[in-house]
């Protein structure tokens, strides 16, 4: 025993001395083996980011993307190991990566990812918005595809990373329905872990793939997910030890505290820049009342978001008081600031508008609807604070199917709290809800609110298609101060990604993408 | 069994067979119809999931679904492929219905079995206790823990059972139904899988087994006020036989009745206790499937309930027959 372990460390030893080229970093050589048991909240209908985008934390494990990116967004090599764009922002130019194959044996060639592309763009949530430009992809050969554009698309190069854009087999998908999610045998890709089984509504089991391209990754020998819907059975399954990882809030914010000494978990709460998160409220500005800005800066000035960061969200959320979250450091507009909590100066506004305090104490009433996806708290925070100012605001607890008929289709609310999250880019997550032709009555996380300024709508147009990024940034400040200056919606917080993690594990969550990292570089310490 | 009996037996099973398919071709269209009603459909709630959505892609998720067609083609549709006894497709988890059932079916089955089993067990024993100390002291505790168990709801039982067992104690796992990937094999499968289900069935039964224990008591108290048995302690038999073979035999008859009409309502427990341990069960499955919009699912859990119904039924009427033979199966 001694003696194994003896040569195990000589020759980590030896491997330290002959290439580590930055001791410091290598001063662990990870190792190899172990299972991590990760759990999701929901099961997805399909593991694969291909058509359906609540899979992002799963489909990075099967399938890679052509990049994948730091904290701060830069472009890191993943299946391309070097890129181009042309000076117009028109032609993508990707070198691909030499020796790399499919979980079925298959290399994996340009003709992949031209498919893939196209793909995407015809079946992807938010694919056929971010790759609307591309009028084809060239393969002059199999290891370099070129992305071309009708317009350029800056956002495109954020786009690329294997929590939104995987790169699937051409030879396996070709024929398959666009719109159908991928089953079982669909799930062949070149990521670090091969799907082995899924017991749907329960588990789904992946190996480590030994031909995996970024040897010695992966170091786990298996990746168990998870589906546990229920948050108190969460909870239990990660102090009986049955559980390693987990994101978004696992478990119940209120019992954070207690996982705080945990010897056993740490709890990990950061802001991930690729999933920009955000809560706001819309205003229905076909309601009569709202029309009246007045009326809504006056509800601004009612809502004291420092108090919702403290009570409802435990401090695990930063006030984010702009239409584009905090968490898009690129792009947020530190100038654009929240409006002064301020009850008497909101009453003051509600009277100048016409709306005095009939007998009761209350104006008028509004209907207030939450994203069943939030924590119902809010709504009820929300509520408070207006009756407090006398508007008398009505709750009503919808679950999800019935919620997006009610905002998006029959458009029956005042105001509902909503989490448009502003993904990687402002063109791709924000510019949805704001932009006036994205006014469509159907269509889940248009415009709600009906807001329209033709100046908005310039702006954000314009910065779709800008290719200097100063110049892009300078128009997204814009777009921030008019529309907060008009008041559409109330920019609340950007709420924290609390990861619930066994301390022994290392590497989960290394770039932007969280815990869509496809955990090649996760390993268990002693 | 004698000729006679046995004829009994073939024309109440084609008398159930005959009643049930117009009862269950109810069902499917009321189902159906009652369905419609709910706000929302299967594209709104996959968009949502996502967090993202296109004209386009609703469009195409509709037609998948064909929520696209009007109602009375795919009510048609529905029952045109039950005819070929398909239960139709899940375009969501992109298989077969039936299929998808049948994975469910039976760790649902095993554990209402298992539940079932405890509750009566437990019940009936508890119940004759109580009986038999009626008035003294083992009654009066027995009353207040079974009331305990009546009131307190299932998934507070399910929680406490699992921080003691699973995280204070650690003999039994938190959720699920097997070690996953444990890859065993044999008796160990089995016993592993005996251990998951031990939480969960005792979760689900203990509701079960307050009623049972309280209907037994009152059974048995009524029964052994009765003249024969008094004629049969007056014979000399032993008090046990006395109880077990005169009074308790008798005095099963009402909790077979209420155990048979429970079958289906343990079905809708399960939903709690299922989504409390993380159990695959069909409770779960159709529990989701109304979440999600996903109705053809939906509609074959529900008819495979129905079914599940009338069988129950159908054997406790042959079941009371046997307990009492004056009872006569019509």
């Amino acid at each position: 025993m001694s003696l194994v372990r003896s040569t195990i460390a000589a020759a980590a030893a030896l491997l330290f001395g002959l290439g580590a080229t930055s001791p410091a970093a290598d001063a662990q050589q990870p190792k190899h083996g172990g299972t991590l048991r990760f759990v999701m909240k929901y099961e997805p209908p399909t593991l694969s980011v291909l058509n359906n985008t609540s899979t992002t934390t799963t489909s990075p494990k099967i399938w890679d993307g052509l990049l994948t990116y730091d904290v701060d967004l830069k472009p890191l090599p993943m299946l391309a190991t070097s890129w181009k764009v042309s000076p117009d922002g028109l032609e993508y130019t990707f070198n691909l990566r030499e020796g790399v194959t499919f979980h079925d044996g298959k290399p994996f060639t340009s003709a992949d990812v031209a498919f893939s592309i196209l793909r995407l763009k015809a079946g992807h949530p938010r694919g056929r918005g971010t790759f609307a430009n591309v009028t084809e992809v060239k393969t002059p050969d199999a290891k370099t595809a070129v992305v071309v554009l009708s317009k350029p698309s800056p956002y495109m190069m954020v786009a690329l990373g294997p929590s939104e854009s995987a790169m699937v087999p051409k030879h396996l998908f070709e024929g398959v329905d666009v719109a159908a999610p991928p089953g079982p045998p669909l799930h062949i890709g070149t990521g670090p872990f091969v799907l082995k089984e899924w017991v749907r509504g329960s588990h789904a089991v992946l190996e480590r793939n030994p031909n995996y391209w970024d040897k010695p990754k992966p170091y786990l020998d298996r990746v168990i997910i998870r589906f546990m819907p229920d948050a108190a059975a969460r909870a239990a399954a990660f102090e009986a030890g049955d559980l390693d990882l987990g994101g978004s809030a696992p478990v119940p914010l209120a019992d954070l505290a207690r996982y705080k000494n945990h010897p056993k978990l740490a709890v990990d709460t950061r802001s991930f820049a690729y999933t920009g998160a955000q809560h706001q409220i819309f205003f229905n500005l076909d309601t009569p009342v709202l029309k009246n800005k007045k009326v809504r800066e006056a509800i601004a000035h009612a809502l004291d978001l420092d108090a919702i960061v403290e009570t409802v969200f435990y401090g695990q959320a930063k006030v984010s008081p702009s239409p584009i979250s905090v968490a898009l450091t690129t792009w947020y507009d530190p100038e654009v600031k929240a409006r002064k909590f301020d009850p008497e100066l909101a009453g003051k506004l509600l009277d100048e508008a016409g709306h005095p305090r009939a007998a009761g104490g209350m104006r008028f009433p509004v209907r207030l609807l939450i994203n069943p996806f939030i924590d119902g708290r809010l709504a009820e925070f929300v509520r408070q604070s207006l009756r407090r100012v006398g508007i008398d605001a009505t709750t009503q607890n919808l679950e999800f199917g019935a919620y997006v008929k009610n905002v998006y289709t029959d458009r029956s609310f005042d105001l509902t709290i909503e989490s448009l999250t502003n993904v990687f880019d402002p063109t791709v997550g924000v510019q949805r809800g704001y932009w006036s032709k994205n006014f469509r009555v159907g269509l889940p996380f248009s415009n709600s609110a009906n807001y329209s300024n033709p100046e908005v709508d310039r702006l954000l147009e314009a910065a779709a298609v800008e290719v200097d990024p100063a110049k892009r940034k300078q128009a997204f400040s814009q777009f921030q101060r008019l529309v907060h200056a008009d008041v559409p919606s109330v920019d609340l917080i950007s709420p924290l990604e609390i990861i619930i993690a066994n301390k022994k594990i290392r590497n989960y969550a290394r770039g932007a993408e969280g815990l869509g990292d496809n955990f090649s570089d996760v390993h268990f310490v002693d | 069994m004698s000729m006679f009996e046995s004829r009994r037996l073939l024309r109440v099973l084609r008398r159930t067979v005959v009643q049930a398919v117009p009862t269950v071709l109810g069902i499917v269209v009321l189902n159906f119809l009652l369905l419609q009603l709910a706000p929302g459909d299967a594209a709104d709630v996959m968009a949502g999931e996502s967090g993202a959505a296109t004209e386009e892609g609703m469009a195409m998720l509709r037609r998948q679904f064909g929520i696209d067609l009007p109602l009375l083609q795919q009510l048609m549709a529905y029952l045109g492929n039950l005819a070929r006894l398909s239960l139709g497709f899940s375009p969501r988890y992109g298989m077969p219905v039936g299929e998808l059932i049948s994975q469910r079916l039976p760790s649902t089955l095993m554990l209402m079995g298992l539940a079932l089993v405890i509750a009566l067990a437990v019940g009936i024993a508890l119940g004759t206790a109580m009986a038999m100390t009626a008035g003294r002291w083992p009654d009066r505790v027995i009353s207040v823990i079974s009331l305990i168990f009546y009131s307190v709801p299932g998934f507070w039982i399910g929680l406490m059972l699992i921080v003691l067992f699973s995280v204070k104690l650690g003999w039994l796992p938190s959720g699920g139904q097997e070690t996953i990937g444990g890859g065993l094999a044999g008796f160990d499968m089995v016993a592993d899988r005996l251990k998951h289900m031990i939480l969960p069935a005792t979760s689900l039964a203990l509701f079960y087994v307050a009623i049972y224990s309280r209907l037994t008591r009152a059974a048995v108290l009524e029964v052994a006020s009765q003249d024969y048995v008094r004629t049969a302690s007056a014979k000399g038999l032993s008090p046990l036989s006395v109880t077990v073979r005169h009074i308790l035999r008798n005095a099963l008859l009402p909790v077979t009745t209420l155990a048979g009409i429970h079958l289906g309502g343990i079905l809708g427990g399960a939903v709690v206790v299922e989504t409390v341990y993380s159990w695959p069960g069909l409770g779960r499955l159709a529990f989701e499937s109304v979440m999600r919009r996903d109705f053809n699912v939906l509609l074959g859990v529900l008819l495979l309930s129905s079914l599940l119904v009338i069988l129950a039924n159908t054997l406790i009427d042959l079941l009371q027959a046997w307990l009492d033979p004056r009872i006569e199966v019509r």
